[in-house]
């Protein structure tokens, strides 16, 4: 999959789980401080991004995540491994 | 017959509308639609209706939960949450009443519904059943548990005071109306938002109501199959939707320069303790549930003068709710209408939308009709203001509302008291503004 292909993928799946009000969602953009993601709505995004690129995301990884930018890398390695 | 709990309690006064429904999305056109007897009943749009005993019911068209709240939070809201926020808008807007935080924890919340999120339920079991347990939203359980009612309206207006949502089936909104009147009479608020919700229509409510036998099955002539108390009668039709009522202590409501429609009065509940579906045969639950609904408003039955009847078109109850009126009223029965036939039946919803016709009633000294009255049942043999409104100058109304479980409630309402009548019709809504919207998207 492209980096391009990826981003665009990781915008749509936060756009559509996270209170964005129709901010830009850039890589450096905070989930939960920009986006206004609160507990339930990170648990969304979660899913969506396993139903999206077909994959598990255990609970452990998904703490480390925060950005935008750590969506897309985490998406990134994930999608590598299984390659 | 005892008095009502504290005489010296506070009069509560109806200050605020709201009306979601299938004939009408704001108050004024809900109104007229009683009185010109324009049936919100339609062929169902929201559901698969192949299989089903009933294709019909009073569908709300083309809501549109953005025109309420923000976009956002409707996403996380079952349908029956969104009627319940979008009729306690238009309630405050109607009451000219905004929450501030001094006052927060003084103005509260009772709800009723009968079900709660039944289409979230159906559509994550489908979820989990289809694609597996890990599917599931995060947000089953917050949207679909019956209490988010009252949680998300009080969250929408930010009240802070008591916060309940109640079931006991078709008779919930009238017991949460009925409970309001008590937090007002006790002094534990001095503003409550009342009323029901109920968003049924999935394919699994209908066939189970149909299954029961107690649906209409008119196919062919919907408008015409919510015909209670008249003698081709052949089941309820379901009905979805809210009202809401903003209800206020005089004190609170004359020192902020409010106007009322009406006032609530009284209120009563008792169990039939008898049957899960039929009414009780000794009528005595229903008969006893309106003497002392009458007796706690300091009443005396020849005050009423106009009855909102239960009246779902069922060919029981109808006939048992006529016997138990006439054997508590006898020959001076007040006019009995019921506006279901307009409406259909809004299950949880039923008791708020009735409350809203009984204060209007009572403001504009119009009875609402009973519609599709042709023919005359035997059985049901007293005045049922049958297919045009009256005028009637009327000073107290009651309205009855029995749920499965053999659960009674019965509310009564008086005329607003003279220097609080409210003579200018009630507000339109105007829609939602998000308060500090973003001119443009934000750069983040």
């Amino acid at each position: 999959m492209e980096a391009q292909e990826i981003l665009a993928k990781v915008q749509d799946a936060v756009r559509s789980t996270l209170k964005t009000e129709g901010k830009e969602i850039k890589l450096e953009a905070r989930l939960t401080e920009d986006l206004g993601g609160d507990s339930l709505d990170m648990l969304e995004l979660i899913m969506a991004l396993e139903e999206r690129f077909g994959i598990e995301v255990p609970d452990e990884d998904s703490e480390a995540i925060h950005t935008v930018r750590d969506v897309v890398e985490y998406v990134k390695a994930r999608l590598q491994e299984s390659n | 017959m005892s008095p009502r709990p504290d005489p010296s309690g506070q009069p509560a006064v109806i200050t605020g509308l709201g009306v979601i429904s299938s004939c009408g999305a704001q108050v004024e056109t809900f109104w007229q639609s009683l009185l010109q007897g324009r049936s919100g009943i339609s062929q169902l749009e929201r559901i698969d209706t192949e299989g089903l005993r009933t294709t019909f019911g009073g569908e709300v068209k083309d809501f549109a939960p953005e025109r309420y709240m923000p976009a956002q939070e409707a996403r996380r809201m079952d349908r029956f949450a969104h009627f319940a926020v979008a009729a306690a808008r238009m309630a405050m807007h109607d009451a000219g009443f905004a929450v501030t935080p001094e006052e927060a924890f003084r103005v509260g919340v009772v709800l009723g519904t009968g079900i709660g999120g039944m289409e979230t339920l159906v559509d994550q079991l489908q979820v989990l059943q289809e694609r597996g347990a890990r599917r599931v939203s995060p947000y089953f359980i917050p949207m679909m548990i019956a209490n988010m009612a009252g949680g998300q309206v009080s969250m929408a207006l930010g009240a802070r005071g008591p916060c309940t949502t109640l079931q006991t089936a078709c008779a919930s909104a009238s017991n949460a109306i009925g409970d309001a009147l008590r937090l007002i009479q006790r002094g534990d608020a001095d503003v409550v938002i009342c009323g029901g919700t109920e968003a049924p229509f999935t394919k699994l409510a209908v066939a189970g109501f149909g299954s029961a036998h107690t649906l209409s099955t008119r196919n062919d002539d919907p408008t015409k199959a919510s015909r209670p108390f008249e003698a081709g009668r052949d089941g309820f039709v379901m009905a979805e939707g809210a009202a809401m009522l903003v209800i206020e202590s005089a004190a609170h409501a004359r020192a902020r320069g409010a106007k009322a429609y009406a006032q609530l009065a009284g209120y009563a509940m008792t169990a039939d303790a008898a049957h899960i579906t039929a009414p009780a045969p000794d009528g005595l639950g229903r008969v006893y549930g309106m003497r002392q609904a009458v007796a706690d408003a300091g009443l005396e039955l020849g005050d009423i003068g106009y009855i909102n009847a239960h009246g779902t078109s069922t060919p029981v109850n109808d006939r048992d709710e006529s016997q138990v009126i006439k054997r508590l009223f006898g020959p001076a029965a007040p006019p009995v209408s019921s506006t279901k036939s307009v409406t259909g039946h809004l299950l949880g919803a039923a008791g708020a939308i009735e409350a809203v016709a009984c204060a209007l009633a009572l403001n504009r000294g119009i009875l609402p009709p009973t519609i599709n009255y042709e023919v005359p049942d035997p059985d049901c043999d007293l005045d049922y203001v049958p297919n045009v409104p009256r005028r009637a100058s009327i000073h107290a109304a009651l309205s009855n509302s029995f749920g499965f479980g053999g659960q009674n409630a019965i509310l009564t309402f008086t005329a607003a008291p003279q220097d609080m009548h409210r003579s200018e019709p009630a507000a339109e809504y105007p829609g939602f503004v998000a308060p500090d919207k973003p001119e443009k998207a934000d750069q983040v």
